[in-house]
């Protein structure tokens, strides 16, 4: 199985370890509690009302029907939004309840609470809403003329980056146009919550969410109260993904609490969640690339048009991001890209892992591969013979001051070997044979016993194209071999004031670490113990509650909790040790200045280096607790100018991904065989949850290249279900070959380790589309790549 | 919203009360009978969340009424380690990293167990298979195939 790493089994617990989940064995005994999972006496529950309309509207709205139903407590509308009646993370565009018109199918109308979630359905079912439906603008080229579909405009933002010789050409032009489906995140924990009304007046909220103190500023200026009078706590959380970036459910919750005055749940079903979060922005990227005969980029030209969907959300930083990556990772003198997104009046779009870097991905991966074959030389060459390196300037301007070890990843990647080739002896071999690296090495000791088992022949059918079914024609599949090479900027860029709060407190040998870093299944509460350990040397590091009593730990989002939360918990953790060995060498006739070099924390005592002082934490600290809270920052970023150039992002993160599949020609079925992947991580701070975070980004990378799509028609949804949305299953999981995690410290970066999480589900898209074209012949310019897409076109295979 | 009856749910009889009829034995488990373990993330049978054991078989408890499941035996996540002290399963998902958000845990290790309990040295490809009605987005399967490899090793031991 895909055992290409065995994790060390050590469970010493600093930074660099496999440390065990603290929320582990709770998790496993299912005694964690969701945010779906909370109780409260006199619980109502609550309900959306959505438009089943993509645009329409709203002539009059008749509640008194569902306010009549026996158990109904509330049945809210616009109007009934105590302050501000809009909402939107980055730009507040986005009714909390629609009032005049609604802009895509499930955009909510009304709330209800009910004593019985099924009370509450019928009651929302009860309110009759007079539509008039218009006619919606669903296609993002058209929605830059058409008619303003919002008071603030069609166009969320748009951009150029210009930089070099815009007259510059080369010997050699390719170009293409490519399109990317929209994905769905597809976390497991609906959204779901607990608001419960307070003797002050205010509200507490249990939520599960990516970012509390986001969330607290929305929900405090609708409901029009202070932020200390929305408190919010993070319950468990059912993964995120970028999904959970934006309000769902908050402030509904809360408007429902604080009128009935009881506590009231809400938690929507699978359908509801597909309308209920935004998605990731659906793409179309036409790129022109001008190299030398060598196959040296000189210029590129390009257009990126993103489907942003009926609000704002944090469109306006996706399109930055897709453009500024949209050259991917390679030396680009010279080049004119625009960016698009826009309104239009499918589902809102936002947030989801790769943020843009994605979409960017598909598309100049392709052309890569394109330019390797004008070129003569493989997909492999061409790559290395543009790799950006450290001191390079890319397409913003920027100077690459950290680490950035692409032609490392892609050498390291391309000498690992292929996975042996198909045993039956069926289809050609073209991924092997032709890249010369095929080595034929025998599998692991665990596969071998399937193929000696008496149902052998069923099994190796589970594991061609289409699986179960077997309905394959063996001799019709081919396999192949692609790659893929991506580039993500960490953390917030274009000037945000990006920071994480963090506070120690040590009482005796025991510290107790707080931040509101919202613990979506990343396992940073795992990190935040390590590094405390770490810089303190204690055993017993205490976690206190999530929540909005300290200062905001911004997003988990753009792979940046490690370094910013990661890098506040490790301060505060400094400061108080710094403390500590101060009053320690006051105490002890020590300089007090000298503290840090004369003497250490470690191993849950306090030391002189000379060995002279060796005293237990307990005695060193006494009664006199220290406390310190702090916030971090990294490094300022600019916005982008006119030409989009400046110094926008903080770092850079790089990965590489081979793909290999078995294609079935005639029923167009893909089986991924297996993804190997290089990264460039800084340093890994805890081995087992970073190869977690690569296995679980590769299968959504995987998931987009070949099944997951949300289908649209007129911006009404045709796959709101498991059954007809579907995610790769472990069936449909391809063996993960880790081949190397390249540890360079990252300067500025707490302990040099650069966050992990959104590179494997940039570049394992390309790598896996690029080995279907391989296997086929076929263009294939858009993903995911369909049945039809492959068995329409096999009479020309 | 007027019917009394008893479940028999990790061999205790729990009276339930004043219920709707409708009512699936995901909801009565979870919002009637306090046992929140069994999770709710699809609610149409294709995710697995919600497995549990009726009669020793393994269900889907989204798609089963609750009131169906009277005088049979239902056994849920709760009943694995009731006093702490973890299953083999449970010790090896935390120990092999096969727990990131942890949602669909639960009810990966109930098929998990199922699984094990009727083959115990399971190829690869029949762990994929038995586990392919439970959906996880975090962590792409890989430690938790790792996990129940681990466990089937240990009780060959």
């Amino acid at each position: 199985m895909s055992q290409t790493l065995t994790p060390p089994r050590t469970q010493a617990p600093r930074v660099g370890t496999s440390a065990p989940r603290p929320d582990g064995v709770p998790k496993v005994r299912g005694m964690f509690a969701f945010s779906s999972d909370l109780w409260a006496d006199g619980m109502l529950w609550g309900q959306t009302l959505r438009s089943p309309h993509t645009r329409a509207n709203i002539r009059s709205i008749d509640i008194s029907a569902a306010l009549a139903t026996p158990g109904v407590a509330a049945v809210l509308l616009h109007d009934d939004v105590p302050g501000r009646k809009i909402f939107g993370l980055e730009h507040p565009d986005q009714p909390v309840l629609a009032k005049d018109e609604v802009r895509y199918q499930g955009e909510p109308v009304a709330i209800v609470a009910a004593d019985h979630p099924e009370t509450a359905r019928k009651a929302a079912d009860a309110i009759v809403v007079d539509y008039e439906p218009l006619t919606p603008v669903c296609d993002a080229e058209e929605a830059i003329t058409a008619d303003l579909l919002h008071p603030d405009g069609n166009i969320f933002r748009s951009l150029t980056i210009r930089r070099g010789d815009q007259a510059a050409t080369g010997e050699i032009v390719i170009e293409g146009t490519y399109e990317v489906g929209m994905q769905d995140q597809a976390f497991m924990g609906v959204e779901s919550g607990m608001a419960m009304p307070c003797e002050d007046e205010g509200v507490e909220l249990y939520i599960s969410t990516q970012w509390l103190h986001a969330d607290q500023q929305q929900i405090a200026a609708s409901l029009d109260l202070p932020d200390d009078k929305v408190r919010l706590t993070l319950a468990g959380v059912g993964g995120a993904f970028g999904a959970r970036e934006d309000v769902s459910l908050q402030i509904h919750l809360c408007m429902l609490a604080l009128y009935t005055r009881r506590p009231v749940k809400m938690v929507y079903n699978r359908e509801e969640s597909f309308y209920g979060h935004v998605h990731r922005h659906p793409a179309k990227i036409w790129l022109r690339h001008h190299a030398t005969a060598r196959g040296e980029i000189v210029k590129i030209e390009g257009r990126l048009l993103l489907d942003g969907g009926a609000y704002a959300s944090t469109s306006s930083a996706v399109i930055a991001n897709a453009t500024c990556f949209a050259n991917g990772p390679y030396k680009t003198p010279s080049c004119e890209i625009e960016g698009i997104v826009v309104r239009t009046n499918n589902l809102p779009c936002g947030a989801m892992r790769g943020f843009g870097a994605v979409q960017a991905c598909f598309a100049h991966e392709t052309q890569m591969d394109k330019l390797a074959a004008a070129v003569g030389c493989d997909p492999v060459e061409i790559r290395l013979r543009n790799a950006i390196a450290p001191g390079d300037t890319i397409i913003t301007g920027q100077e690459i001051t950290g680490t950035a070890p692409v032609r490392e990843l892609i050498e390291s990647l391309s000498r690992h070997p292929l996975p042996p080739p198909r045993q039956d002896g069926g289809g050609r071999q073209d991924g092997g044979d032709r890249q010369g690296r095929q080595d034929g090495r025998g599998r692991a000791g665990r596969q071998d016993r399937q193929d000696e088992g008496d149902s052998a022949s069923q099994h190796t059918s589970m594991a061609d194209p289409g699986g179960a079914g077997r309905t394959a024609d063996r001799s019709r599949i081919r396999r192949g071999v692609g790659y893929g090479v991506g580039v993500k900027n960490l953390m917030f860029s274009e000037g945000f004031d990006d920071y994480s709060t963090a506070s120690c407190l040590l009482e005796g040998d025991v510290a107790t670490i707080k931040c509101a870093c919202a613990e979506v299944g990343q396992g940073f509460v795992t990190l935040s113990q390590q590094i405390a350990r770490e810089v303190l040397g204690v055993e017993e590091v205490v976690l206190a509650p999530i929540d909005t009593q300290i200062g905001s730990a911004g997003s988990s989002s753009a792979s940046r909790q490690s370094w910013m939360s990661g890098g506040a918990v490790m301060r505060a953790c400094e400061e108080v040790r710094a403390k500590l060995l101060a009053k320690v060498a006051v105490e002890h006739g020590f300089a007090q200045d000298d503290a840090e070099d004369l003497l250490e924390c470690a191993d849950g005592r306090v030391r002189s280096k000379d060995g002279l002082l060796d005293m237990s934490l307990e005695e060193a600290v006494g009664d006199e607790n220290i406390f310190v809270e702090l916030e971090y920052r990294h490094t300022p970023t600019f916005p982008l100018d006119e030409n989009g150039q400046g110094n926008a992002h903080v770092a850079f993160i790089y990965a590489a991904h081979r793909a290999t599949v078995d294609v079935d020609l005639d029923l167009g079925l893909i089986r991924v065989v297996e993804v190997a992947t290089t990264q460039d991580v800084g340093k890994v701070l805890n081995p087992l949850q970073a190869y977690g975070q690569i296995e679980g980004g590769i299968a959504q990378g995987v998931g987009l290249a070949v099944m997951e799509e949300m289908l649209l028609t007129d911006g009404q949804v045709r796959n709101a279900s498991f059954t007809d949305y579907l995610i790769p299953t472990a069936l449909d999981m391809p063996e993960i070959a880790i081949v190397e995690l390249i540890e360079q410290p990252e300067p500025g970066a707490p302990f040099g380790a650069k966050g992990i999480g959104e590179p494997p589900a940039v570049s394992s898209l390309p790598a896996v589309a690029a080995a279907v074209r391989d296997a086929t012949g076929l263009d294939l310019p858009r993903v995911p790549i369909r049945p039809q897409d492959i068995a329409l076109a096999a009479e020309k295979l | 919203m007027s019917e009394h009856y008893q479940l028999r749910v990790n061999g205790e009889s729990r009276p339930v009360n004043d219920a709707w009829l409708g009512e699936s034995l995901l909801y009565v488990l979870r919002e009637r009978l306090g046992l929140a373990g069994t999770k709710n993330a699809c609610e149409q049978g294709e995710c697995g969340s919600c497995s549990v054991l009726i009669d020793d078989v393994l269900v889907c408890s989204c798609l089963v009424l609750a009131a169906s499941a009277m005088d049979r035996e239902i056994s849920t996540v709760e009943s694995l380690a009731p006093d702490g002290d973890l299953s083999d399963v449970q010790r090896a998902f935390v120990e092999a990293g096969a727990v990131q958000c942890g949602f669909c845990t639960p009810g990966l290790i109930m098929a998990v167990h199922d699984l094990l309990d009727q083959k115990p040295s399971p190829s690869d490809l029949e762990v994929r298979e038995a586990i392919s009605g439970n959906l996880c987005r975090c962590t792409g399967y890989v430690r938790i195939f790792d996990a129940v490899q681990r466990v089937a090793a240990e009780r060959e031991e």
